[in-house]
């Protein structure tokens, strides 16, 4: 028995190419891609300041201090006259090194314990996970604090304790990893057919166990890049006059009020690079969730 | 934190697992305590010289300070001494104010407790009825909400603070600049703590809250007849903070460093502002001070969330019946 068709095709012929161009904008990952963007954006930035800022960016000139955004000075000038838009431009080398050195620091670090850990003998286990306790003792940015206490203040000082900060969670995460990977079939089969251990250690579970650390770094980032600028804020980071965005707001403090491109400037820098890095990063999360087939959306 | 508790094996095994934790928060904290005195004696000058200050010394004033502070002894006894007085309570003197470092902190830390408190409530209110207004609603009302919540967890409190500041206080005078004890003063340094936070509670709160309304439970409350809004109050809420408590440790890291930036910010009084001009100053006792204090305070909040959790958690009941 034939149904007739009692509604007609809701989408004409015509219509289509333009629904499909539709469906396929909408497939475009939009944030991810503006996430890019910035993130290029910061790596020109950072590597030659010069092509997007041509002023020098620690010019003094009193006479011009404080003043409006314009054409002479994209975001206005600081207190001392120097160009805000320029000293955005050039802080983004410390700010990110400083962000980007820790996260390095506290991965290479973690990734050699975590796995030290996973594959030593139960001893060594126990130690380096119970002193990876102690670390974790410290909540927030409190350990970063001591370490400066200690050292002092500094670029590379700022980097070393932030890195220290975080590296508990990478240790954890690269034991964890070690271990799973470590049990799975492929590592038991090389090793069977006569592989030995630390060659299996190397090509079999080293690879496998690094992707999700991987992803935690990039997701890690963003928080290192606000911890060291809050650190340059507090005068304990990148000491002037080198730029450095933290370090523009506690400078640039009492001047709010007239110049508010000097206020908002490396806010917006700091909010824009953490955002793009959380971005990217959940993405990766997102595609290596996917290949492992086990995705949570 | 410290793995999950026994899945089976009744009483004897959960006590048997709270005690090796109990075990586990000693040895940190012993730890902690080891790593503030190894920075003391580690740390680069004269712990005489930071404490006499610009002054002339002369060798005998020199001397009388040394024995006063033990710094004679061998390194094992001044080991022994710092921890039998952190035991009593003695966390040392400070070498800025000439108090011993208990004092100062227990004169900051009422406003510190304040604000971190205040700053936690507006955190989870917020992030409550955020999760509320959009988990499991239309596809555009969440992803404004998760745009939201990716602008406050990018944002720098340092940043925030001075914004507020800036217009709330200094162009429309809404709130005073300067906190003058009132009720007033605590709002914009609250609000500049819990804005980073409520980011990340609102994302848990949602995700949680979205499983939560998958759950039978939800099916039948709106087969009750439940509107959407009271099921997710009346029924969803209580499940969707469970995992709340996982952050806890999280909450108290950044509640705490938090302090000292807003503290900063505001020019608030606080444990937060002594640790950061501890550190410019390198007052070292007090900075060890504030870091020992606080990794006994996150070790102890650890400890009852997973002791409470522990206990609380009904599928282990299940399993000690």
């Amino acid at each position: 028995m034939s149904v007739p068709a009692l509604v007609p095709s809701r989408t004409p012929r015509t219509a289509r190419p333009a629904v499909a161009a539709l469906a396929t904008l909408r497939r475009i990952p939009l944030g991810p891609l503006l996430a890019w963007a910035v993130l290029v954006l910061l790596a020109v930035a950072a590597l030659t300041p010069g092509l997007l800022a041509p002023q020098p960016p620690n010019a003094v000139d009193p006479v011009n201090a404080l003043a409006p955004p314009g054409s002479e000075h994209l975001l206005g000038t600081d207190q001392l006259g120097r160009d805000v838009y320029s000293r955005l431009v050039h802080g983004t080398r410390d700010s990110l090194v400083v962000g980007l050195g820790a996260t390095g620091l506290a991965l290479g670090a973690g990734a050699l314990l975590g796995v030290l850990a996973a594959t030593a003998r139960a001893v060594v286990d126990e130690v380096l996970m119970r002193l990876t306790d102690i670390l974790l003792a410290f909540p927030g940015l409190l350990l970063a604090l001591l370490v400066i206490a200690l050292l002092g203040p500094g670029t590379g000082h700022a980097t070393l304790a932030i890195g220290l900060s975080m590296l508990p969670g990478f240790v954890r995460l690269a034991r964890a990893q070690a271990l799973l990977v470590g049990r799975a079939d492929y590592v038991h089969h090389a090793v069977g057919f006569g592989q030995p251990r630390w060659t299996a250690r190397l090509r079999h579970v080293v690879p496998n166990a690094l992707p999700p650390l991987v992803v935690f770094a990039t997701l890690s980032i963003a928080g290192a890049v606000i911890a060291g600028a809050s650190l340059s804020f507090l005068g304990l980071g990148p000491q002037p006059p080198d730029p450095e965005w933290g370090a523009m707001l506690a400078e640039g403090r009492g001047q709010f009020e007239d110049a508010w491109a000097l206020a908002l400037g490396p806010g917006v820098a700091v909010l824009l690079t953490a955002a793009a890095l959380t971005v990217v990063g959940r993405d990766l999360q997102r595609r290596l969730e996917g290949r492992h087939g086990h995705g949570r959306r | 934190m410290k793995g999950l508790p026994p899945p089976a094996g009744g009483l004897a095994l959960l006590r048997h697992w709270v005690v090796r934790r109990l075990a586990l928060a000693v040895v940190v904290v012993l730890g902690a305590a080891s790593a503030a005195f190894a920075g003391l004696w580690l740390a680069p000058g004269d712990p005489v010289q930071l404490i006499v200050g610009s002054h002339e010394v002369t060798p005998e004033v020199a001397a009388r300070v040394r024995d006063d502070l033990g710094l004679d002894e061998p390194l094992v006894v001044q080991y022994g001494r710092f921890l039998g007085r952190l035991l009593s309570g003695d966390l040392g003197h400070s070498y800025q104010a000439s108090r011993p470092v208990a004092d100062v902190l227990g004169d900051q830390a009422a406003a510190t407790v304040e604000l971190a408190l205040a700053g936690f409530l507006l955190a989870l209110l917020g992030a409550v009825l955020l999760a509320v207004a959009t988990a499991g609603r239309r596809p555009w009302l969440r992803r404004a909400s998760s745009a939201v919540e990716l602008v406050l967890g990018s944002t720098p409190a340092f940043w925030a603070g001075i914004v507020l500041l800036t217009l709330f206080s200094f162009r429309w005078q809404l709130f005073p600049a300067v906190d003058g004890g009132g009720l007033d003063g605590l709002v914009l340094p609250a609000v500049t703590l819990a804005l980073p936070m409520l980011g990340v509670f609102a994302q848990v709160l949602r995700e949680s809250m979205e499983r939560s309304l998958e759950e039978p439970y939800a099916l039948s409350a709106r087969a009750r007849g439940s509107g959407e809004t009271a099921l997710r109050l009346r029924h969803s809420l209580r499940h969707t903070l469970v995992p709340l408590l996982t952050l806890s440790g999280w909450t108290v890291g950044s509640l705490l460093s938090g302090a000292v930036v807003v503290e900063t910010v505001f020019s608030r009084q606080g444990i937060g502002r002594i640790t950061a001009s501890a550190i410019s100053a390198r007052d070292l006792p007090v900075v060890t001070g504030v870091v020992v204090v606080s990794a006994v305070v996150f070790t102890v909040v650890n400890l009852l969330v997973d002791v409470g959790y522990a206990i609380a958690d009904p599928r282990l009941k299940e399993s000690l019946r």
